[in-house]
């Protein structure tokens, strides 16, 4: 039947399922599929901590959230116009947040009595009466999805374990999309069970096919792809951006990587990235714990190379101790927090800014160190390579930030190539020769930095330590004046890492006006949402966001200065807040969620226009 | 114009720093310095190219009186701090210098771990059975019933056997000496130095201030013959005044023997062999307490040595690999990813 197609500005769906629903590969495969025509996309899979959450209820419930486009979204989207439920519980969880008049696309084999039961539910929601308000297309997904295989010789799980191709191939239909990039997909994920690449390409083409034949629906929706700047893009996910990062700055330093990690929860995809480089020369050591993770990164750096130590927060707490000793050593290193909800073990698989305080202040004694956040997926790349560079030309460990909204999300990302990459100056002590003077480990340059010795060069051996080091010789020194005066040092050295870095700009808006909304992290692309709302409403407000936090560029104190308020939202219980009042004594506002979900833009939006009338 | 040092003959005093040393006075660490210090130039490494990386301790001082590269890091930590500075520089030599809290205690679970991978490195594990740098408390190494500062009625820890602990990690080297005896703690330390893997050499050292006396009767002249049991490579377990013991294989239990009243000759004796690791494993359960009747005499030398491949040489061959396969890193190739779009 020959259907009429709608153009659509932007679409939000969610897939739901089961955790072993296959949701979140469904749902990175739209997503690719999105982009690759051309869309601007934005993702939020979001998934139950367990592994083998009680399958059918409601703790199992595994989403995937996307947003795409024929103009630039910033967000996964706040409410979605597509709610795809593979079962009871999954529709459950989500209806609220579908729109009233969405689309509900169910399979109707996941709501017989067990997992009406195991969902909660009394009786049928599909029955109940509210659901008027929604169009419904109900699909048996798993009898069509047996029947395209019924002569494939697959078993009862495997051909269930397809469903998700069935449900993927009946969106591509709907929305007007190729399958070939899945099919390319697929072919390479089952090369090694090539049964399987059959079996689940024929079932993605049934639901193609299923959606073109069946009455369900009447029309079909088209998304041109998006006007992005000019350019050549692809879909980063943010651990893997923040990979790339980190090899591009080891290939720009001319320095190996060294990655020592433990796996957790979001940061382990980093991990996992990086040891497919090895062709970069990028060493991963998976150590026994966090310590070690960040004491043989430690290790490494002394030796020479480019060392970086990722964990999230729990992790982070145990490097603390080490982390102060590179403080100390004053050697470059990278330490990347990729957030989660907490404190303690918390919310493992949701999202939090709640660690600022702790990459700012965490150490015992004064431990300063600069602290960089990213702001978005694609973000990671840049904010990871600065992260280096100032490790590297400082000589200094830097708190790299990110967060599991935006590790785990992905968005289209105009990449850079080499050329247009920063440079990443290294400089290493020079051999001393015997008339030479004596080599001074802690003698420092106009910008404090203190030069990298490394092991194997004629006459630098030297001895360094976490017991406080006398100026210029850094032998011990229990000196009281000596340590005033290393204290202040290694925090002016940190300090003046201002002047490397550029000055904070005004994302949207102008100069000046009524509200500053401040924001850092990856609370950026719905700021920027609310505020395109705001600003159409011709409010005076604009949106700066950070990603230098330790030290602030140099001009942000005379930014705040020109707005009458400042709001800071974040996802904790107020912590940059905290900071800005503390340097610049202005009476700023945080607006704070903390539900391990990002803030929707209405949030934003109503918080903005509060202080804006207040 | 100045010359190569490196063909200068380094003697130990080119590894003295001109920092004071500050253990207390009649400390066993002065012994065991003086020793690496000697054994150093034998080596015929450059200064340059060996690095000392230590935990906390009064032991891990160590590193600020060799004049060579050094850390002093944090406690217990060493090993990881010195895991990854193999990996970046497998050329280096790296010598680690822990105590029996850094080590055991605080640091035992990196302890075991650097042990299993076998990054070629030495351990030296200064044992006073004493936490010496906090004055005093009782260490994982400290007899039960140990009375100390933090137990006034007698510790109710019951010890490590280091050795055994070690073997159970699947060292490569598992080696016992003492400060006391410095010819076989050189000896000792040259042939832990040589050892292609981890090498993990627990020294016996007097603290005069807070345990003295731990190992008298391991040094002392009047019981040492009876009480300790020097492996000799090749030869028989002899001990004992005059050489009137030995230790033989009585169906895979050891047992002691007198080789003077004419029922045994040292043809009978379960002669050394380090490459033996069943024998290797009966020698750790040599740990009896020596106020024990019937006790075995406490091993010195190397119980253990095998050759296993080196974490660090691993790595480097799956780098090499991964450029076979792939080919170099071409960056601009791996950000450009497989899929892109272009937008004009
Ligand atoms: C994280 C941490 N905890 C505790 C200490 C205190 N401390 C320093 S050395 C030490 C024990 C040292 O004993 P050992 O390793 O046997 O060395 P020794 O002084 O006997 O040579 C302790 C508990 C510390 N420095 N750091
Ligand atoms: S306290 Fe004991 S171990 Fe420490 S320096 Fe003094 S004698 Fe040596
Ligand atoms: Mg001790």
């Amino acid at each position: 039947m020959a259907k009429v197609v709608e153009e659509k500005r932007v679409v939000t769906i969610v897939f739901a399922g089961d955790s072993g629903d296959g949701i979140q590969l469904t749902g990175t495969q739209f997503t690719n599929t999105s982009a690759l025509f051309g869309n601007d996309v934005s993702t939020f899979p979001n998934y139950p901590a367990e592994i083998r959450a009680p399958q059918g209820t409601v703790a199992g419930v595994s989403g995937f959230q996307l947003q795409f486009g024929s103009v630039e979204v910033y967000t996964a989207g706040d409410i979605c116009d597509v709610l795809v439920a593979m079962n009871a519980a999954a529709f459950k969880v989500n209806l609220p947040r579908l729109k009233k008049s969405g689309t509900i696309i169910i399979n109707t084999d996941g709501f017989n009595a067990k997992d009406l039961r195991l969902a909660g539910y009394e009786s049928s929601p599909l029955e109940d009466k509210s659901l008027e308000d929604y169009r419904t297309i109900s699909i048996d997904v798993t009898k069509l999805t047996a029947a395209a295989l019924v002569d494939s010789g697959l078993g009862k799980k495997e051909v269930e374990r397809s469903r998700n191709m069935f449900v993927l191939g009946f969106l591509y239909y709907m929305y007007n999309r190729e399958i070939a990039p899945t099919e390319k997909f697929i072919k390479e994920k089952f090369a090694k069970a090539p049964h399987l690449i059959d079996a689940n390409i024929k079932v993605l083409k049934a639901g193609y096919n299923f959606g073109d034949t069946s009455e369900t629906f009447t029309s079909r929706y088209n998304v041109k792809a998006a006007k992005l700047p000019v350019g050549t893009y692809r879909n980063i996910m943010g651990n893997q951006a923040t990979a790339l990062g980190l090899v591009a700055a080891s290939q720009k330093a001319g320095l190996d990587l060294f990655y020592g990690s433990y796996p957790i929860t979001p940061a382990s995809d980093i991990l996992h990235e990086l040891s497919k480089h090895k062709n970069f020369g990028v060493k991963t050591f998976q150590a026994e714990d966090e310590i070690a993770a960040v004491c043989s990164t430690i290790g490494a750096s002394f030796g020479g190379e480019l060392g970086v130590t990722a964990s999230s927060g729990p992790g982070i707490a145990l490097k603390g101790e080490a982390i102060g000793l590179a403080v100390m050593l004053e050697l470059p290193m990278v330490v990347i927090n990729v957030q989660r909800g907490g404190p303690s073990t918390g919310l493992p698989t949701k999202t939090e800014q709640a660690d600022l305080m702790q990459a700012m202040y965490g150490r015992n004694g004064e431990a300063p160190m600069p602290v960089i956040s990213a702001s978005s997926p694609s973000d990671c790349f840049d904010a990871a390579f600065e992260a280096c560079r100032i490790a590297i030309e400082h000589m200094t460990p830097v708190f790299f930030l990110s967060d599991g909204y935006m590790a785990n999300g992905s968005e289209p990302w105009k990449f850079p190539t080499t050329d247009e990459l920063k440079e990443i100056k290294v400089v290493h002590a020079k051999e001393r020769k015997q008339d030479d003077p004596e080599f001074l480990p802690y003698k420092r340059d106009e910008r404090l930095v203190r030069e990298w010795a490394l092991p194997g060069t004629k006459g630098l051996e030297h001895r360094i330590g976490g017991i406080e080091k006398e100026w210029d010789t850094g032998n011990i020194s229990y000196n009281p004046e000596n340590h005033e005066r290393m204290v202040k040092v290694r925090a002016a050295k940190v300090a003046r890492i201002a002047d490397s870095i550029p000055l904070q700009t005004i994302d949207s808006g102008a100069d000046s006006g009524k509200v500053l909304v401040l924001g850092w992290g990856s609370t950026y692309g719905v700021i920027k949402t609310a505020l395109k709302e705001c600003l159409e409403e011709g409010l005076e407000v604009s949106h700066a966001h950070l990603r230098y936090i330790e030290p602030f560029p140099k001009n942000l104190g005379e930014i705040i200065k020109k707005f009458d308020k400042v709001l800071i939202p974040e996802m904790n219980n107020g912590q940059l807040v905290k900071i800005i009042r503390d340097k610049f004594l202005v009476d700023a506002k945080g607006l704070n969620k903390i539900k391990g979900i990002p803030f929707s833009t209405p949030e934003i939006v109503l918080a903005i226009k509060e202080l804006a009338h207040a | 114009m100045t010359t190569d040092t490196a063909e200068i003959k380094l003697t130990p005093k080119d590894f003295t720093t001109d920092q004071e040393v500050r253990w207390c006075p009649g400390c066993g660490d002065y012994s065991i310095l003086k020793q690496v210090q000697s054994i150093l130039p034998e080596t015929g490494v450059n200064k340059e190219d060996i690095v000392f990386i230590s935990g906390i301790g009064c032991s891990s001082r160590f590193p600020y009186y060799m004049d060579t590269f050094g850390m002093h890091s944090i406690h217990g930590r060493a090993t990881a701090v010195a895991s990854g500075l193999k990996i970046a520089r497998p050329e280096l030599s790296v010598w680690v210098i822990t105590g029996d809290g850094d080590s055991l205690s605080i640091g035992g679970n990196h302890l075991i771990h650097t042990i299993r991978r076998n990054f070629n490195m030495n351990i030296l594990l200064f044992n006073n059975e004493i936490y010496g740098l906090t004055k005093g408390q009782y260490s994982p190494t400290s007899p039960e019933g140990k009375v100390t500062k933090s137990t006034p009625m007698g510790s109710l820890d019951h010890p490590f056997n280091p050795m055994a602990l070690c073997l159970g990690a699947d060292a490569t080297f598992i080696a016992r000496a003492m400060d006391r005896d410095v010819k076989h703690l050189r000896e000792v330390l040259v042939r832990a130095n040589d050892h292609i893997g981890t090498s993990l050499l627990e020294i016996y050292q007097n603290c005069n201030v807070f345990n003295d006396g731990a190992f008298e009767i391991y040094t002392d002249k009047g019981s040492k013959k009876e009480e300790a049991l020097f492996l000799e490579e090749g030869q028989p377990l002899v001990f004992g005044n005059d050489d009137n013991k030995g230790i033989l294989l009585d169906n895979g239990t050891p047992k002691v023997v007198r080789l003077d009243d004419g029922m045994y000759t040292k043809e009978d004796l379960w002669i050394h062999d380090s490459s033996d690791k069943h024998k290797a494993y009966l020698l750790t359960t040599f740990f009896d307490n020596p106020s024990l009747e019937g006790h075995m005499p406490r091993p010195f030398g190397v119980f253990y040595a095998q050759d296993r491949f080196r974490y660090e040489e691993a790595m480097y061959q799956q780098l090499d690999l991964a450029v076979e396969r792939k080919g170099e890193g071409n960056l601009d190739k791996l950000l450009r990813g497989e899929n892109t779009w272009t937008v004009s």
